[in-house]
């Protein structure tokens, strides 16, 4: 910004210029003044998020390296019990486990779906079913999340209650030689991973589809012309050239989503309670059927709790922030990296 | 449903390509695409008015005009790409091969793989140049010796020298003109019978431009080409018939390109051609 303004500003002001109206090659002082008023005004805008992000990583890893002078980094990242106010157990494992599974989970199901609807706003939809639906889910987007905790609660747990346990045979009984095979779904803890990562999932839907949508959209028509001129079909069109082609658009949203939903905090304490697990092998299954904790949920509990202000567990709080922050930090370079690889291949 | 279209109208190809073997020599059977009375509507804007044309068999057609006079709306009737404009509406009979296009038993999208285009801007996809000219054969599912077809593709479009050892680079670092003629390689690689050409060239420099044009008569041996174009010296080198647009979108005249550029049978005709205006 400085460096295209400085000639402009070098001579416009010349020291006579004074009151005089200004020539036709020349500003008047007001107006340079201005302009360079206006320049200072959004550069600190952005330094203010800089200082605030700086703040934030200081303001964390202050207090929690003085937890980890207390409680050993390799307690910490080793650990696989979190307990921390009964047993002074402070292992972390368990909720970084809790945490991705609810990622992993709730991923599952609003990247596919969020991406599918992009797909229906952008290329399928007609102009009055996009002013209908765009709306739709930005209020779905705006619902807060405490409202999912809720529904995952009172709604979607004692729905699939109703359903499950569940066996499934796989491999019909009147196959000879192939052993038996019975897949068995649990039944459902009143607190569960499955309820939070579904409503989770529904909460990042919007964020993804949106994002992705944009994405979309801004695909030059010239190759759907292209494809269509080929005889593509407009499934053809949408799936194999725009989709491939607003592939940055796309991992964006998606990485913004997931961050979202490592960072989700209500829905998750709500429908999913305060269990630390470790995974359950090798019954996948088991995983969502129980309750756990994630990260965030744990710093809820010691932030509730009347240690406040002292203690190894008050400063356990900044120890798994600094955690978090790390790893959606990581997810975000990734994402970079990822976004990088395409830019190479596509442009 | 592609498939269950491609047996529809598999019959009528078949039969159409015999009697063409049959009577190649009988001017009738050479034409490809007949229009009668094809008139074009955008809402209430006319486009096209009554237009009345044959195109013949494995020549080179170019359609000339000034800008706004329909030469394009006229191009995208024959494969239909119109129907992706849900303001146009199409009016009278369009035959390619005997079958009326609009007819109720066409397939769009089945009919675009036999009538192939080529638009005024390169449009290569974001995507490796191999997989660029593979895309139609994997959407068609012709998978089988795919090297061998891209590899031919390519060689028809005069492009294969210059990119054999960089097959799996990005289809975006040709030159404009390459990328053009990437596009063509797209386009031939599914077989089409019928090649549209949307000023092609208009967009390239002038030895991008006379390289395609080199290649446009060549491709005249095995494909019909319908060529549009701003350039009027280029419908004189490179085509067999030409057809004349004029403003308000009438058909003013169409013959042989020599007769059109030599001596022409309306004055409108021959003011446009001299450079009178338009
Ligand atoms: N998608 C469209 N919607 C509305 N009008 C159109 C559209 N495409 C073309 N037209 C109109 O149809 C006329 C012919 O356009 P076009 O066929 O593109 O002309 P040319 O290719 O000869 O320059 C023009 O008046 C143009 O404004
Ligand atoms: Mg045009």
């Amino acid at each position: 910004m400085s460096k295209r303004s400085t000639p402009t500003e070098g001579n416009g002001v010349p020291p006579a210029a004074g009151q005089s109206p200004a020539t036709e090659l020349q500003r008047s002082e007001f107006v340079v003044r201005k302009e360079r008023l206006y320049g200072w005004l959004i550069a600190s805008c952005a330094v203010l998020t800089i200082l605030v992000t700086v703040g934030i990583i200081a303001a964390l890893s202050g207090k929690a390296i003085v937890f980890w002078t207390e409680i050993s980094p390799v307690t910490f990242f080793t650990g696989t019990e979190w307990s921390p106010i009964i047993n002074n157990a402070y292992g972390v494992l368990p909720l970084v486990s809790g945490t991705l599974i609810v990622t992993l989970c709730s991923a599952l199901i609003a990247l596919p779906i969020g991406l599918a609807a992009a797909i229906y706003l952008s290329e399928y939809a007609s102009e009055r079913a996009r002013s209908v639906l765009k709306p739709a889910l930005e209020i779905l987007a705006g619902v807060p999340t405490v409202i999912y905790g809720y529904m995952a609660l009172v709604y979607i747990t004692p729905l699939f209650q109703g359903v499950l346990p569940l066996s499934v045979q796989l491999v019909p009984p009147s196959i000879p030689l192939v052993p038996e095979f019975t897949l068995t779904v649990p039944a459902l803890q009143t607190f569960n991973v499955l309820s939070a990562s579904i409503v989770v999932g529904i909460m990042i839907i919007p964020m993804v589809s949106s994002i992705s949508e944009d994405a979309l959209r801004a695909v030059p028509d010239s190759l759907r012309q292209a494809g269509y001129g080929l005889g593509s079909t407009k499934f053809d069109v949408s799936t194999k050239i725009v989709v491939p082609a607003a592939t940055s658009g796309i991992v964006a949203s998606y990485v913004l989503a997931i961050s979202r939903a490592i960072g989700e905090t209500m829905a998750v304490t709500m429908a999913m309670g305060m269990s630390p697990q470790m995974p359950h092998f090798p019954n996948v299954l088991d995983n969502l059927a129980v309750s756990s904790q994630t990260i965030t949920a744990a710093m809820v509990q010691i932030a509730g709790a009347d240690s406040l202000g002292h203690g190894p567990t008050y400063e356990a709080m900044f120890a798994l922030g600094l955690t978090l922050f790390c790893i959606t930090l990581s997810m975000n370079m990734m994402a970079e990296l990822i976004r990088r690889h395409f830019r190479e291949v596509y442009e | 449903m592609s498939e269950h279209e491609r047996t529809q109208t598999q019959p009528s190809t078949v039969d159409a390509e015999s009697t063409v073997g049959e009577d190649e020599q009988s001017t009738g059977a050479r034409t490809v695409i007949e229009a009668r009375d094809v008139s074009v509507y955008y809402g209430q804007e006319q486009a096209l008015q009554d237009v009345d044309l044959e195109i013949p068999r494995r020549q080179v057609t170019a359609i000339i005009g000034p800008s706004g006079c329909g030469k394009s709306t006229f191009l995208r009737c024959i494969n239909r790409m119109n129907d992706l404009v849900d303001a146009a509406r199409v009016d009278g009979r369009l035959r390619f091969d005997g079958t009326d296009v609009y007819g109720p038993e066409v397939d769009p999208v089945a009919l675009r793989r036999r009538v192939g285009m080529v638009f005024q801007h390169p449009n290569p996809f974001p995507k490796s140049i191999y997989d660029n000219v593979a895309y139609g054969l994997r959407i068609h599912g012709r998978t089988d010796e795919l090297d061998e077809r891209v590899e031919r593709a390519l060689q028809r479009a005069a492009l294969f020298e210059e990119v054999s050892d960089q097959l799996e680079k990005s289809a975006l670092a040709l030159s404009g003109g390459q990328q053009q003629r990437l596009c063509i390689a797209r386009c031939l690689a599914v077989d089409p019978e019928i090649i549209l050409m949307d000023e092609p060239a208009s967009a390239l420099d002038p030895v991008a431009t006379s390289k395609i044009e080199d290649l446009i008569e060549s491709l005249a041996e095995e494909y019909t080409v319908i060529i549009v174009t701003h350039n009027m010296q280029q419908a004189a080198r490179i085509s067999d018939q030409t057809a004349v647009f004029l403003t308000g979108g009438e058909l003013a005249e169409y013959d042989d390109t020599d007769t059109i550029f030599e001596d022409p049978d309306s004055q409108r005709v021959e003011d446009y051609i001299t450079g009178k205006f338009g």
